[in-house]
């Protein structure tokens, strides 16, 4: 028990480093999305809403195999430059992560953006600031800020979610929990020390979600 | 289109079968956790502190821990703690369980926090005034929860179900992993033996998203049914 503790803290910095980076690229594809299923334009908005549809009705496994193994297939790909990311599991497995919470996160934001009521913007509006002022300065904080409790369920939801990098052949901690496991015939100590660590991080995320809304309140 | 032909030259019913398999095991699972929720949603609401704690235990472990930690868990130490449970009584012979039930398990334990809460909400968000008027009119405990809270609690609950049951759909590819043949599986052994994985695994996002859709429809018909009258 003891003795798997050092490995297992060694592939947490893994796990960690695939959350923040998939969190960084999914927020701001989640940014845009949202913008483009607020667009006038039919199409533009029917391609967001298929884009967060898809990645919302699909396993994440399912999607991470596509792009990992399905993706090697087409043989224009293997010629491009794109091939010195997709030929690493690392950089298959954050495209994977950053399009799933970019999706669930683009659907978050819009009924943040949703819920914003019209009279703030009707008094941005009449104080003569420009829209796209009021988009930046006005909507976007409030949205951030309305978002908040469900983006953190979000964020917990993919921390649970990096796991499955294990899959494609990822040590991440529960690459090296299964590796332990597999080789010690000691699923309930690993898995204590393993699921101890990640209720942790979930506890810290908890804890940074909830301190942020009280710093951001409304009062 | 020839991969997909049924029969001994495609895939087509061997992944039409692995559907089924996917459906049955999201059923079993999801009763299996609303076992779990029937036991653990009064643990949560009970006056006792101690009582609370093994709910509130379950609940949280449960949820943030990742859905595969949990499979593998059951997998290599499934049969373990049977044959230990099994030799308490006596029996040492080397006990297997089948992929099926320890796969429906695992998602079943997991979907069972999720309903667990679902309920817990539900029960919660019922006025007060119901329990009183029931208390109030000589109505027994049972009665009380079966002809009175469960129906309004039902109403409420329906949509958070309709959620649970989306993930339980979903955490089912993740059994793949111990050897079920479900659609993850039989679309990885196809694109092993075809070696065109874009094809299939495109293909089980389809049928995922056919699952999916089919049964939003379903659960909005039922939300229908039971929101009559309000």
């Amino acid at each position: 028990m003891i003795t798997s503790l050092p490995k297992l803290l060694g592939a947490t910095l893994i796990t960690l480093k695939l959350l923040s980076v998939s969190l960084i690229v999914g927020m701001f594809l989640g940014l845009f999305f949202a913008i483009l299923r607020m667009n006038k334009n039919i199409f533009v908005n029917k391609f967001a809403y298929g884009y967060s549809y898809i990645f919302r009705g699909t396993p994440l496994l399912v999607q991470i195999f596509i792009i990992y193994f399905g993706l090697g297939q087409i043989e224009y790909l293997r010629s491009t430059f794109l091939w010195v990311i997709l030929k690493e599991p690392y950089w298959c497995a954050i495209i994977a992560f950053a399009l799933n919470t970019g999706a669930y996160t683009s659907e978050i934001l819009r009924s943040a953006f949703q819920t914003i009521k019209p009279g703030i913007i009707e008094a941005g509006k009449s104080l003569g600031i420009s829209n796209k002022i009021i988009f930046y300065k006005i909507q976007i904080p409030i949205a951030i800020r309305q978002s908040l409790p469900a983006y953190g369920n979000e964020i917990i939801l993919m921390m649970k979610g990096t796991s499955l990098a294990s899959t494609v052949t990822l040590m991440d901690l529960t690459g090296v929990a299964k590796y332990i496991i597999s080789t010690t015939f000691k699923p309930i100590e690993v898995f204590i020390v393993a699921g101890g660590i990640y209720l942790f991080m979930t506890f810290l995320i908890h804890n940074l979600i909830k301190y942020l809304e009280k710093k951001y309140s409304f009062q | 289109m020839e991969l997909l032909a049924f029969g001994k030259t495609g895939w087509g019913d061997e992944l039409f079968y692995a559907t089924l398999m996917t459906i049955a095991v999201s059923i079993t699972a999801m009763l299996i956790g609303f076992v779990f929720a029937l036991i653990f949603t009064p643990l949560k609401l009970s006056k006792y502190k101690s009582l609370n704690l093994i709910g509130n235990f379950y609940t949280t472990v449960i949820r943030g821990v990742p859905e595969l930690l949990v499979i593998y868990l059951l997998f290599f130490g499934g049969s373990g703690a049977i044959m230990y449970v099994a030799a308490i009584f006596g029996y040492f012979e080397y006990i297997e369980i089948n992929a099926f039930i320890t796969g429906s398990m695992a998602i079943g334990i997991i979907s069972g926090a999720y309903s667990t809460e679902v309920f817990r909400g539900a029960i919660q968000s019922i006025d007060k005034g119901q329990f009183e008027a029931a208390k109030v009119l000589g109505v027994s405990k049972f009665i009380q929860f079966y002809k009175i809270i469960l129906p309004q609690m039902l109403r409420l609950a329906i949509p958070n179900l309709s959620n649970v049951w989306q993930i339980t759909l979903k955490d089912t590819s993740l059994i793949s992993v111990t050897g079920l043949v479900e659609i993850m599986r039989q679309s990885y052994i196809a694109a092993g033996s075809t070696r065109d994985p874009l094809f299939f695994y495109s293909f089980a996002a389809v049928l995922y998203l056919l699952l999916t859709y089919l049964s939003m429809k379903l659960i909005n018909r039922l939300e229908a049914k039971y929101s009559r009258g309000y």
